[in-house]
């Protein structure tokens, strides 16, 4: 059972990923965004499939209830016109391949290199919210900080760009 | 009943859980259909009219008959709209609302099982999660109306409920440090010691927020931007006909009666009453009736409440309504969260 809802899931999440660059029946932006969250709504199946229930809503939360709402927006307000078919070119074709390679053989490295091996599918997961928030605010409370200080700094950067045409 | 009992586990619980989803979404949709009467004839009450009253005992029928005249119509599409999103959109908007039923603990339990359909540990996640998504059904269908006004009623709906909904979750955040815990029935549990444990006696501040950031996140009166009349002839649903538009509008009564069962359950005691011994998981089959019966009360309560505000109050204006989401709201929810954090540690 577990099986085969990790199956369809990862295909879902890997077709509608797809989906959102190649689509071949259509140039609109706004189809990319939906399939962009059968993306992430299928990725967070997967996590809920791990026992993290918790990675899992928080998926739906921040990425499909708010990022890609705001993708939408900003998609909408632009003007959501069919783009053009680009023209195929050899050398970008080259280069897509050449990163694609790149990227997974880094990742197939760092999978090899992995010492833990992953777990079950289906096997519940120990600890859960109360454990990972310890863990925010113990262990990797650097990164964590780290993290929002980014995060405060597009803020402010947003905030300065805007000011600046009001002006 | 003895062949349920030798039915091994995966299999009652299957069977149970489809039985309790069936019966809380035709429920739910009942309930939906005898909300709309009520909303007209509250409205017809405090307008000083009748209200409709032809159809059936009291007018009572008249969910019917509205049904069958939505069936009947034709289904008109206009030729300027984006084909597949128009037909998604109304599907979109009503999935949310049914979804948000399935953390709800309606009721303790009858015999050995209990009445909610899935008891997640993350519950109140969950549900933001599912709330969140509820919001692509309206932005898409005023994508897919093609013309202008739906169109901004769209955007005005992402803009006001993305911002809502961050003082919805800032708001919940206390009910957690009290509670220790994000599981629905834990909630509850915690709720269960005499009528000032629950939590809107506890938390004041934050039911308060959380009952605004409500009448926000279902489009109602005074917040129903996305709707105004007077300025968007109508907002998203402008091209919608038939049984379409009724898809919308079941769709705002159905998340009326889903975010008043989540108030019940988070502030107002869920299926408990203080008194008669009501506040603990049910002995046997009648007193766990009783409960879903008064946890349903509690529910129709506020509705009742949400329905009687839109006819008191005017609309507000679209800056006030952003200018209150983030300087007003944001900013209490925010000191509410330190204020209990302090309260607690002092406390400890």
């Amino acid at each position: 059972m577990n099986e085969i809802l990790f199956y369809s899931l990862a295909a879902l999440t890997l077709g509608c990923g797809l989906l959102v660059v190649a689509n071949p029946f259509s140039r609109n932006p706004v189809t990319s965004a939906m399939f962009l969250v059968m993306t992430i709504l299928s990725l967070a199946g997967l996590f809920v499939l791990l026992g993290a229930f918790f990675l899992a809503a928080v998926q739906v939360i921040v990425y499909a209830g708010a990022v890609i709402v705001l993708f939408l927006f900003v998609i909408m307000l632009m003007g959501s016109h069919e783009l053009p078919r680009r023209a195929f070119h050899w050398l970008l074709a080259a280069a897509a391949c050449l990163v694609t390679g790149a990227l997974a053989a880094l990742l197939l490295r760092l999978l090899s290199a992995l010492k833990t091996q992953p777990p079950a599918v289906g096997a519940p997961v120990e600890g859960g919210t109360a454990l990972l928030g310890r863990l925010l605010f113990t262990d990797y409370l650097l990164p964590f900080e780290v993290v929002s200080v980014v995060l405060l700094v597009a803020m402010v950067g947003v905030i300065v760009l805007s000011r600046k045409e009001a002006a | 009943m003895t062949w349920l009992n030798q039915l091994d586990p995966t299999w009652q619980f299957l069977l149970f859980s489809a039985l309790k989803v069936g019966v809380a979404v035709v429920a739910l949709l009942t309930l939906v259909a005898y909300t709309v009467i009520l909303e007209r004839r509250l409205a017809a009450c405090i307008q000083d009219r009748i209200g409709p009253n032809r159809v059936g005992p009291l007018g009572l029928l008249q969910p019917l008959a509205d049904g069958v005249k939505s069936f009947l119509k034709e289904d008109f599409v206009p030729g300027h709209v984006r084909k597949i999103y128009f037909w998604l959109a109304p599907a979109l908007i009503m999935i949310p609302a049914l979804l948000t039923l399935a953390v709800i603990p309606f009721g303790s339990r009858l015999g050995s099982q209990p009445l909610v359909i899935a008891d997640l540990n993350v519950g109140i996640l969950y549900t933001f999660g599912i709330v969140s998504l509820g919001v692509y059904g309206i932005v898409l269908a005023g994508y897919a109306a093609n013309s202008k006004y739906p169109f901004l009623g769209g955007i005005r709906s992402t803009a006001q409920m993305i911002s809502y909904e961050i003082a919805m979750g800032l708001a919940v955040i206390p009910v957690f440090m009290l509670a220790g815990d994000l599981n629905l029935s834990r909630i509850i549990d915690y709720q269960s010691h005499g009528l000032f444990s629950w939590l809107a006696f506890k938390l004041p501040v934050s039911f308060v927020l959380f009952g605004i950031t409500a009448f926000a996140e279902t489009n109602r009166t005074p917040f129903d931007m996305p709707e105004a009349e007077n300025e968007l002839a109508g907002g998203y649903n402008v091209e919608y006909g038939s049984m379409k538009f009724a898809m919308f509008f079941m769709a705002e009564y159905a998340n009326m009666i889903a975010v008043s069962a989540m108030i019940v359950t988070l502030f107002l005691g869920g299926w408990t009453l203080p008194w008669f011994g009501l506040d603990r998981p049910a002995a046997n089959l009648w007193v766990g009736l009783l409960q879903v019966g008064i946890f349903l009360g509690k529910v129709a309560a506020w509705v009742s409440f949400m329905i009687w505000t839109r006819w008191m109050l005017p609309r507000f204006r679209y800056d006030q309504l952003m200018k209150l989401g983030w300087e007003r709201l944001i900013p209490v929810a925010l000191a509410n969260i330190v204020g209990i954090a302090v309260w607690l540690w002092m406390k400890s």
